[in-house]
């Protein structure tokens, strides 16, 4: 099922929406994205960069990182996946309310990035289904803030009301 | 003083284990030949001689010769400011001396480091336990004949490895090859038959 992206003309519609219930469900959810920050390198520097002033994600909704994946909604994987961490990214991937997604972000979280070795695991799509993956070593927090806006993009479209099953 | 001095403060002392002091661009190393006496000649130098810092611990994996391993000791005094290096070799059937965590403390994990990485043990270490891996990892990855791209292994709900794909992967030299051509940066699936090949 394909959902549009919600379009009012408050000239022609006044005060009312019509729409569908899942296009109201995903522009609520798309303008709401709560981190989920797993810095794990370097790129978690680029990350807080873009937490802070100068970049500031909060102008695309995503300023409230929380540390609880209780309470998040994507996943920013930022930095070397070890396979000692790996079982530990996707035990709070799993701890993650539904509906979630991840941010694979820089090089090392998309394929292992310079790392081809036995402790470094090859991707982190190997464990958790990924949504965006942003590239560079590390990205800088434009591209960060451009894989958001892509994520948005396409929470928007998503079919809120079907069952999601996301499963690795 | 130097470190040559106290290099050769030690030599009068432990005569009998120790070689004769090698300077090299300004570092002073000694070799000691039982490895058995490690932890005494390190009390002496702490005590002694005021060398209280130890730097680093590191294990070099000589793949091929005997013995196989050569553990080394950087050793550092505040009071002074002089560096001495002690090497001492073991060999692979033993893969064990004793730990010099009685006089540095700091060697508890340095000495973890090279047992998880070598495999070498340190009789009387007081927490002997792998400090990178995890434990119930099978193998010690920073030997030669370990694969760079990694082993299979599962432990389940604990942790897994997968070897990582080489192809035009990460740049291998090595080292002490003939020609110019073995001895530069390659790109290399360096399992140990084919290195004591390109040696030759």
């Amino acid at each position: 099922m394909q959902v549009t992206e919600i379009g009012h003309n408050s000239k022609v519609e006044g005060g009312v929406i019509h729409t569908q219930l899942d296009t109201a469900i995903g522009w609520c959810r798309k303008n709401s994205l709560w981190p989920m920050p797993m810095g794990l390198a370097c790129c978690a520097i680029e990350l807080m960069a873009a937490g802070a002033s100068r970049f500031d994600i909060s102008r695309f909704g995503s300023e409230v990182m929380r540390f609880s994946p209780r309470q998040s909604d994507v996943m920013i994987v930022a930095g070397t996946v070890t396979y000692k961490m790996a079982t530990v990214v996707r035990r709070i991937y799993e701890q993650m309310t539904e509906p979630k997604w991840v941010i694979a972000m820089g090089a090392c979280a998309s394929t292992g990035g310079m790392y081809r070795s036995y402790a470094v695991l090859q991707g982190v799509d190997n464990i958790i289904p990924v949504d965006v993956y942003v590239a560079g070593c590390p990205p800088r927090p434009e591209a960060l803030l451009d894989a958001m806006i892509k994520l948005q993009a396409q929470v928007a479209k998503e079919p809120a009301l079907s069952l999601q099953k996301r499963v690795a | 003083m130097s470190a040559n001095e106290f290099a050769k403060q030690l030599k009068t002392r432990f005569a009998e284990l120790l070689s004769e002091p090698v300077e090299f661009r300004g570092e002073t190393t000694l070799v000691v030949a039982e490895a058995e006496r490690i932890a005494e000649i390190g009390l002496f130098c702490k005590k002694e001689l005021g060398f209280d810092y130890l730097v680093d611990v590191s294990s070099l994996d000589n793949y091929g010769t005997d013995p196989r391993w050569t553990v080394v000791y950087h050793l550092y005094g505040y009071g002074h400011h002089c560096h001495l290096r002690l090497k001492t070799d073991v060999s692979e059937e033993k893969s064990e001396l004793p730990t010099v965590t009685s006089v540095w403390r700091t060697a508890d994990w340095h000495e973890r480091e090279i047992y998880d990485m070598m495999g070498i043990r340190f009789r009387g270490h007081p927490d002997l336990r792998r400090i990178l891996m995890w434990e119930g990892y099978p193998y010690f990855p920073l030997r030669k004949d370990f694969p760079l791209a990694g082993k299979p292994t599962e432990l389940p709900e604990v942790a897994f490895t997968k070897p990582a794909p080489l192809e035009g992967g990460p740049f291998v030299t090595i080292a002490g090859g003939n020609s110019t051509i073995t001895r530069e940066p390659r790109v290399r699936n360096p399992d140990p038959d084919s290195v004591d090949k390109e040696k030759k």
